[in-house]
């Protein structure tokens, strides 16, 4: 230990953590040392749930793992299930997947804006990015009657159709998010606080962060062009055009610039499904008790985190030998040592904010 | 439609490389659906992570995942069967890497090859109770260091239990 090296703590109670993640920190004067993440405050045992469960019981309990993204959480789980089952899937209910999966990444997305900003100091950039969530949140209530635990996304379809007053409600939404978009670049894409506080914080290089398992918008924004919908499509997103936003220096601001300019890339994409809707059933027959026979898969998904992938094991019964989840949180979190060694102390907060962690899926 | 091993020519190759590499240690090994699917023994688990990493293009550790067993033969009469899957990048490509390992054995650890397995090892441990030999600090990951017992065996209880938290 250096003579002015200090332990700090840091959580599990603190605004910046979005959730109760504790850090041990060790600190040489203001520059950081050591960053240990201590996990487990959240954990509620999923897994261990959902071997006592059927397969259609669990799917409203992955709305409680990334609750930022409860959609793109019960894709993940109803693609594997539904590989493992061999269920084919109508392509309407593709098409209404891919819509639900981007307002989804959209509403995540805007709510990290929001978040990262106010941790940073910037208030206001809070109320835009949750204001134009807010409208999207609505467009979920509209179309299922939940807005946080959506549970849309059904073994062998969605929920409901959706119908041309919702679809035009939709287009409506979104026209209004770049608007919101631009007021929210306005305020700190050449803002001299913001930058200060960003480029150039907690960087790492594409070699570091595929050794350390990053994947998503924090992959992608040290230039890494791997993004799930491109590499292996899933849900018809072969069909659909649109770019893969890359960074070039894996700092806090390219991870900033990323997620932004994906925000426009998914009003695209929602565009498109919506233009190209096809007609036909939103939901495939599936059995009313689905028994699987024993065999396993693995499906994983571009989640608005990273990448999200279920493995289950089936025995025969209506209730699943075993479901492993690859949360993206839990793994990018493992980076956060690495970006924050050399930092100032005050920055932790602000890396930290930059890798879009969310707690319900870290601790599952 | 399951895809071929035909369609498939770079993970052929790897397996070709494999049973080349670690003869004794490759207990099974096939290209289906697309992936790359072996079982291996103990000791060929590190040498095989790294042919694979090195010279096959497996530049990324996707996840691990741990299978009780008890009360089955399992895959090969263990008690756990550990599974960690790999992901070719670029190239997307996957692997599964399947080694079974009794309650009293433990693995040689991944993270020399995957930094990325540090914390997959530890929750795998913290669950499953499988230890990681050389793992740079293998302690429990979820649970508090004091809890007694492993909650994703198959003999823990899902409620009722005292004690322990």
């Amino acid at each position: 230990m250096a003579f002015n090296e200090i332990e700090l703590n840091m959580g599990p109670q603190h605004p910046s953590t979005h959730g109760v993640l504790r850090l041990k920190l060790a600190v040489d004067n203001e520059v950081v040392v050591r960053v240990e993440p201590v996990l487990g405050y959240l954990h509620r045992g999923m897994e261990k749930l959902w071997e006592s469960l059927t397969y259609v019981q669990v799917v409203p309990l992955t709305d409680r793992l990334d609750y930022l993204a409860s959609l793109s959480n019960n894709l993940a789980y109803v693609l594997t299930v539904e590989k493992l089952a061999g269920i084919e899937v109508p392509r309407r209910a593709r098409y209404i997947r891919i819509v639900l999966a981007e307002l989804q990444r959209l509403a995540s997305h805007l709510a990290w804006a929001g978040f990262m900003a106010n941790d940073i100091g910037a208030m206001s950039v809070l109320l835009y990015g949750f204001e134009a969530r807010e409208e999207i949140l609505d467009l979920f209530e509209a179309y299922c009657g939940a807005r946080l635990t959506v549970h849309g996304i059904r073994i062998g379809g969605v929920v409901q159709d959706l119908d041309a007053a919702l679809v035009s409600r939709i287009r409506t939404v979104l026209s209004r998010i770049p608007k919101r978009l631009a007021d929210i670049r306005a305020l700190l894409d050449e803002n001299r606080i913001w930058k200060e506080r960003t480029v150039g914080i907690g960087p790492i290089t594409a070699a570091d962060a595929i050794d350390l398992g990053l994947t998503g918008p924090a992959l992608r924004a040290s230039g890494v062009a791997w993004d799930m919908r491109k590499d292996v499509p899933y849900s018809s997103y072969d069909e659909i055009d649109f770019e893969v936003p890359l960074g070039r220096n894996g700092d806090c601001y390219d991870r900033y610039l990323v997620r932004l300019e994906e925000i426009c890339q998914s009003i695209r994409i929602v565009g498109q499904a919506l233009d190209g809707l096809p007609e036909g059933e939103h939901m495939a027959k599936v059995p009313r008790a689905l028994r699987i026979p024993p065999a396993e898969a693995y499906h994983a998904i571009e989640a608005p985190k990273g990448v999200l992938g279920f493995t289950i094991r089936s025995n025969g019964t209506d209730k699943p030998e075993r479901v492993k989840m690859r949360s993206p949180s839990f793994v990018n979190l493992q980076s956060l040592e690495h970006m924050c060694v050399g930092c100032l102390f005050p920055d932790v907060v602000g890396i930290l904010g930059s890798l879009d962690i969310v707690l319900g899926e870290i601790d599952k | 439609m399951p895809e071929t091993g035909a369609e498939r020519p770079e993970l052929l190759q790897a397996l070709a490389a494999l049973s080349g590499r670690v003869p004794a240690g490759l207990l099974e090994g096939a290209v289906e659906d697309g992936e790359l699917r072996v079982r291996l023994g103990n000791e060929a688990l590190i040498p095989a992570l790294r042919l694979l990493k090195d010279e096959h293009g497996f530049s990324f550790f996707e996840d691990m995942a741990v299978f009780d067993n008890l009360g089955q033969a399992g895959e090969g009469g263990r008690r756990f069967t550990v599974v960690y899957r790999l992901y070719m990048f670029p190239g997307a490509r996957r692997a599964r890497l399947a080694v079974d390992v009794g309650e009293e054995e433990s693995l040689p650890s991944a993270v020399p090859v995957y930094r990325a397995a540090d914390w997959a090892e530890r929750e795998a441990f913290d669950m499953f109770g499988v230890r990681f030999d050389g793992h740079p600090g293998l302690r429990r990951i979820y649970m508090p260091d004091d809890f007694e017992g492993h909650p994703l065996r198959k003999d823990f209880p899902l409620a009722g239990r005292t004690g322990g938290v």
